[in-house]
């Protein structure tokens, strides 16, 4: 165990484009161990990556799929990311997720007579209050009794999936088809089609104004610095004056109703009423563009836009190479181990030696 | 209503709340031997999952149950090991390093098991384990078949509680591993290997969480089912700060939630109109109440969650 060992030195911190270059390299890395499991099964990587971005992003309909895949992917990420930024773990965008959408579906299937952009406004603000409370309940718990947020927030992920899926085989039942789901939201609620004949709504522009919104709230204000500063050091926080639980808790709201958005984004611009199956682990996914984002606003946008590639296409390499599509969470694992690793290059200098 | 309480339902009720708190015993045991070390280890879920789906696919082409456990506990004993080189030796953050073993190790589980089996519309099965009556015990009237009559996994389990908690308490490696859990400083001090520690701890934890794994393929059901596991490894994180990194309240705890999933099964089969989710709910929602209540007075190790590097 001790042939090799390493020494670790406090760095200067270095130059901008090791920030940029780090996730690609790790992208990059991460890809090439991921082919370890094709060659397994006697796939050739090259072939299989090729149609891996190929269905991501060769066609225009893929282009347009991965763009209707990557609204959730950058809101659940920008949520993650918020939290994470305040060292709350908020592992609870899956959950924070289906309250938004039942909350917005709720608001959507009461056919009020107000004229689109009101009724939109509506949902959204909905979608954002319902992810916001169940967000609130665990981050509350934490600074009132302790309690364990990684342990809440991933349990109230299945609390709110039964719950979702109670309603659906229960009162929400649609009396017509019978199915498990709700019946279709106001049409003058729903998010409008940006690109004709595609599934691509405008809950893609909503998501990318959210990026900009929360850099500047990350950034440029008191709020964005108390929950930056709670999280590099919450003793040295405290010492400045800064309300750390207060901190905690407005962060997680902000990070659930992000969250909640992206439920929104589904019910409203995508299915138009609310499925049990809404999100494939969007929430999940989150977290993995989270980190590979830097827990940077623009970089949570190209670590989303990167990974929703990596899911539209893994249907297409799935079909076209036989490669099973969970390919792409084993892609999802690694990646966000890579970069985690390559954090540790980010702030020390490591010498490997042989022998002790 | 009124036979509902009867002699059979109390028998078959403690029986499957043996049953259910089996997996849960074996996971809390594993994350307690992590945590004592100092490391927390969210790859749980994944570890579970993954063990599930090695004991399924190794019995399902062996046709030897017991290979398949085995599969399944060094599937976990791997899994450790890759958590013991981020956290230990690399020092990442040990939030993200478990997320990420969780993510990996379940999409990876679906991977094989597609890649292996496909995907078929009827899922192929295994004889799973039969009960295992202890010879004479199990005749005891009432108490028989509760004990004496479970699976050979549950036997182990409680077995290893036992064990668990001697070498915790009453041996010197269980004060090594405690003391580099607690103050890493100071037994490095006395000469106690910190990271060869941290390592044994974490392939110890792996190996039972891959064994608790097994339990859901190879007994409780007979087959790998996507979600199988449906977050048990969540709650055994939550266990393990209820019985404040003790293997008899580990035991305990367990038998609580088994308890409540037990419940749940059955009175999903009476006549009680209320919907099953909320039965599939309840054991999630008592996991967080009784943290509100425990979580003040846990006596988390001190140097939990804190990379430990020599200088």
């Amino acid at each position: 165990m001790n042939l090799i060992s390493f020494k670790l030195e406090k760095r200067t911190p270095p130059p901008w484009w090791f920030r940029i270059l780090m996730p690609i390299m790790a992208v990059i890395i991460s890809l090439a161990i991921s082919s370890i499991f094709l060659l397994i099964l006697r796939k050739n990587p090259f072939t299989a990556f090729y149609y891996l971005f190929y269905g991501g992003l060769g066609t225009k309909f893929a282009f347009l799929e991965m763009l209707v895949k990557a609204t959730p992917l950058i809101l659940t990420g920008i949520a993650v990311s918020v939290a994470f930024l305040a060292k709350y773990w908020n592992i609870g965008a899956e959950g924070q997720l289906y309250a938004g959408a039942l909350l917005a579906t709720w608001v959507g299937i009461q056919n009020f007579n107000l004229s689109p952009v009101f009724y939109v406004l509506l949902v959204i603000v909905a979608g954002f209050v319902g992810g916001g409370v169940w967000s609130f309940i665990p981050a509350y718990l934490k600074a009132k009794f302790k309690v364990d947020d990684v342990v809440t927030t991933l349990l109230m992920n299945y609390i709110m999936i039964y719950f979702v899926s109670a309603i659906l085989t229960g009162p929400w039942r649609n009396p017509v088809s019978m199915w498990p789901e709700s019946v279709n939201i106001a049409e003058n609620a729903r998010l409008i089609q940006l690109v004709p004949r595609s599934r691509v709504h405008i809950g893609f522009l909503i998501a990318v104004a959210v990026v900009f919104v929360v850099y500047f709230i990350v950034k440029k204000t008191k709020l964005g610095f108390e929950i930056r500063a709670t999280g590099s050091n919450p003793k040295a926080a405290n010492f400045l004056g800064i309300n750390t639980l207060k901190t905690i808790i407005i962060a997680s709201v902000l990070s659930g109703g992000i969250a909640g958005l992206a439920g929104v984004s589904e019910v409203a611009g995508v299915h138009y009423h609310l499925i049990h199956n809404l999100s494939p682990g969007y929430g999940y996914s989150g977290i993995v563009i989270a980190m590979l984002g830097g827990l940077n606003p623009f970089g949570v946008l190209f670590a989303a836009l990167y990974f929703s590639v990596i899911i539209t296409g893994a249907q297409m390499m799935s079909r076209s190479v036989g490669i099973p599509p969970y390919i792409a969470d084993v892609i999802q694992g690694i990646t966000l181990i890579v970069m985690l690793a390559m954090l540790l290059l980010f702030e020390y200098k490591i010498s490997i030696r042989r022998g002790k | 209503m009124n036979n509902f309480f009867t002699t059979s339902f109390l028998v078959g009720f403690f029986a499957s709340t043996i049953r259910m708190a089996t997996p849960l015993i074996l996971a809390t045991l594993g994350e307690a031997f992590s945590e004592r070390s100092g490391i927390l280890n969210l790859g749980i879920e994944g570890i579970m999952i993954f063990g599930a789906l090695a004991g399924f696919v190794t019995t399902y082409f062996t046709h030897s149950l017991w290979l398949g456990v085995f599969a399944a506990t060094f599937s976990g004993f791997l899994f450790g090991l890759l958590m013991a080189f981020l956290t230990v030796t690399l020092g990442l953050n040990q939030h993200v390093s478990g997320l990420g073993i969780t993510i990996f190790a379940s999409g990876l589980a679906y991977y094989v098991y597609r890649a292996i089996i496909g995907s078929p519309t009827i899922p192929p099965t295994i004889t799973a384990f039969d009960t295992l009556k202890i010879p004479g015990l199990w005749k005891i009237p009432f108490l028989g078949p509760i004990l004496f009559d479970q699976y050979a996994l549950t036997y182990v389990a409680v077995i290893l509680v036992i064990v668990s908690g001697y070498i915790f308490f009453k041996t010197s490696f269980g004060l090594s591993l405690r003391s580099v859990g607690e103050n890493p400083e100071a037994a490095d001090a006395v000469g106690v290997d910190v990271y060869k520690m941290r390592y044994i701890a974490l392939m110890v934890g792996g190996s039972l969480m891959g064994m608790s794994g097994a339990f859901f393929t190879l007994a409780q059901f007979n087959m790998f089912i996507f979600d199988i596991v449906a977050g048990r490894g969540w709650v055994a994180i939550a266990l393990v700060i209820f019985a404040n990194w003790i293997p008899s309240r580990v035991f305990w705890g367990a038998l609580l939630f088994g308890g409540v999933d037990a419940l749940g099964l059955r009175l999903q089969g009476t006549a009680i109109n209320i919907p099953f989710q909320y039965f599939l709910m309840m054991p999630y929602i008592l996991t967080i109440v009784v943290l509100i209540f425990t979580a003040r007075n846990a006596s988390y190790p001190s140097a939990l969650l804190k990379p430990y590097r020599r200088e």
